[in-house]
């Protein structure tokens, strides 16, 4: 999904990438220590960091090549390394669900989960459900309406996916159940349940 | 969060090896629901951080002759869906109520066990006995301990799962500090109430983990219920576990443990002497309930937890004895 496309205004020039563009002179200073720091070796086994290391991560069917300190969290090295920025960082403590990815076909807290951690696992983010033929979830989404200000959406989107993996045939209430570990600061609840249902009654 | 060297080792021997025996300077990584939150809040700031998902043997779901053994990092959703589970449904129970598939799929039962307390003032960094408990005592304690509170702890313990294992009968494998050393312990006599900062909130050593948890096959009616504001992954206001055996209508032994009530899972003795030798029903769970609640001695501003220690104790004894009760 390219989010920076869409966030382009009038002027052709997107909010991330001046962002990205303003704080490319902090980074450079504070990059400069140098990277990749790992010591090995302790009794057999192999301990790593608290510099860089690098890891190989498959996300979305692909492995990437990133440098990670242990202390990374793999939502910060999704957003800040990959550029996939459908995951969100809300909760410090993985409360809301909005950083919700699929780790080994389960749901878990990207915020919560250390970056070294998603080591020789499959990870799939909201980004691979979009593209020119979206995720069925993603268009009961549309159809519904399931957003409001959207923040929460990804997060949402793939807990439903997810729960619907799981539960192909779910009822209204259990939906409403499993959704519960996601939080919609708009309270647009009752959509996102609907778009849900569409797609048990569609055959996911 | 602070830098931390990591390591993920792949047998119990060398999870062992790389862990510190002295406090805060090693952590234990499993779910990583609670205590990377907690490090990026840098309320936790390990030099050596230890993953012990690698590690095979410490996850899986098997029957032994004990009972049913349960692996530490056994994930809770796993746990909830097992067909072994089938005779815990106290267990069950508490998966359920923990409102986040996310929390359940990526939480683990040795994690959930060793949680540290959701007291605010420890998680702003006022310590886990904040100002030997002058703060709590005199500041915001609706959420902290009815029960055990009179010393510096006044905190309520971190444990979901804590009260319906205890009820259950349930112990611990703990292995270290050296490869060969392990200990069952009762999950009755895991946890105790700190009463220094030096002390943690169950019995464990700095370089010890727990490596399985054991269900005996004890054939024990149970059930567990949880008070919470909400359906989300909130932490529940108060909690209870029953396991009850019942012959010729009436019981025969009971064990009933609260949570979310003292710095401890705390089991009520008091309640099942109001039990044993009654039929269960709407009067009887009433009284235990009432006797389980007697000896309560609620802070400036949680005296409420009261009535809600004594729901929790009312419909987990009916739940256990295949009642229906009201809420949800």
């Amino acid at each position: 999904m390219k989010d920076h496309d869409q966030g382009r205004g009038r002027s052709g020039f997107s909010r991330r990438e001046f962002l990205k563009g303003s704080s490319a002179a902090a980074a450079a200073t504070a990059l400069s220590v140098g990277p990749a720091v790992a010591r090995a070796e302790e009794k057999g086994t192999k301990l790593v960091g608290p510099g860089a290391t690098s890891l190989t991560l498959n996300v979305n069917g692909k492995d990437h090549q990133v440098q990670v300190e242990p202390r990374m969290t793999l939502l910060e090295v999704l957003r800040y390394q990959l550029k996939l920025t459908g995951a969100k960082p809300v909760a410090t403590d993985g409360s809301c669900g909005a950083a919700t990815v699929i780790v080994d076909g389960k749901p878990i807290s990207a915020a919560t989960t250390l970056a070294l951690d998603c080591k020789g696992k499959k990870i799939q983010t909201v980004e691979s459900l979009g593209g020119p033929e979206p995720d069925q979830v993603v268009k009961a989404f549309a159809k519904a309406d399931a957003q409001q200000c959207g923040f929460c959406t990804p997060g949402f989107v793939v807990a439903v996916r997810a729960f619907l993996d799981k539960h192909p045939n779910a009822t209204k209430e259990e939906i409403r159940q499993g959704l519960n570990g996601n939080l919609c600061r708009c309270g647009t609840y009752y959509d996102v349940i609907e778009a849900a249902l569409e797609c048990v009654k569609g055959g996911s | 969060m602070k830098a931390f060297e990591y390591a993920a080792p792949t047998t119990e021997a060398e999870v062992l090896e790389l862990l510190s025996p002295e406090w805060g300077k090693t952590e234990i990584l499993a779910g990583g629901t609670d205590l990377v939150g907690l490090m990026k809040a840098m309320i936790i700031t390990p030099d050596r951080v230890v993953n012990i998902k690698e590690v095979d043997t410490l996850r899986g779901i098997r029957r032994t002759s004990q009972g049913l053994e349960i692996g530490a990092v056994t994930n809770l959703d796993d746990i909830h869906d097992s067909p072994h589970l089938e005779p815990f449904p106290a267990v069950r129970q508490v998966i359920a109520g923990l409102g986040s598939m996310q929390l359940a799929a990526q939480g683990t039962i040795g994690g959930d066990l060793c949680k540290r307390p959701n007291c605010w003032y420890f998680r702003n960094g006022f310590g886990l006995l904040a100002k030997r408990g002058t703060l709590v005592a005199e500041g915001d304690n609706r959420y902290h301990a009815i029960f055990n509170n009179a010393g510096p702890a006044k905190f309520v313990s971190g444990s979901r799962l804590a009260p319906a294992l205890i009820a259950l009968g349930a112990f611990v494998r703990v292995i270290g500090p050296d490869p060969e050393q392990q200990a069952e312990i009762p999950l009755s006599e895991f946890y105790r109430t700190p009463r220094d900062e030096n002390q943690r909130e169950n019995v464990l050593l700095p370089s010890q983990l727990v490596a399985d948890v054991v269900i005996p096959d004890l054939g024990l009616a149970n059930a567990a219920y949880e008070v919470k504001q909400g359906c989300g992954p909130e932490v529940p206001l108060a909690a209870a576990a029953a396991a009850l055996r019942i012959e010729g209508g009436r019981v025969t032994d009971a064990r009933v443990v609260l949570g979310q009530v003292a710095p401890t899972p705390w089991v009520s003795a008091d309640a099942r002497e109001a039990l044993l030798g009654q039929p269960v029903n709407e009067s009887t769970a009433e009284a235990a309930a009432d006797a389980a609640v007697r000896s309560a001695t609620p802070l400036s501003h949680n005296a409420y937890k009261v009535q809600l220690a004594r729901v929790a104790v009312k419909r987990a004894i009916l739940r256990a004895a295949g009642h229906q009760t009201g809420g949800f």
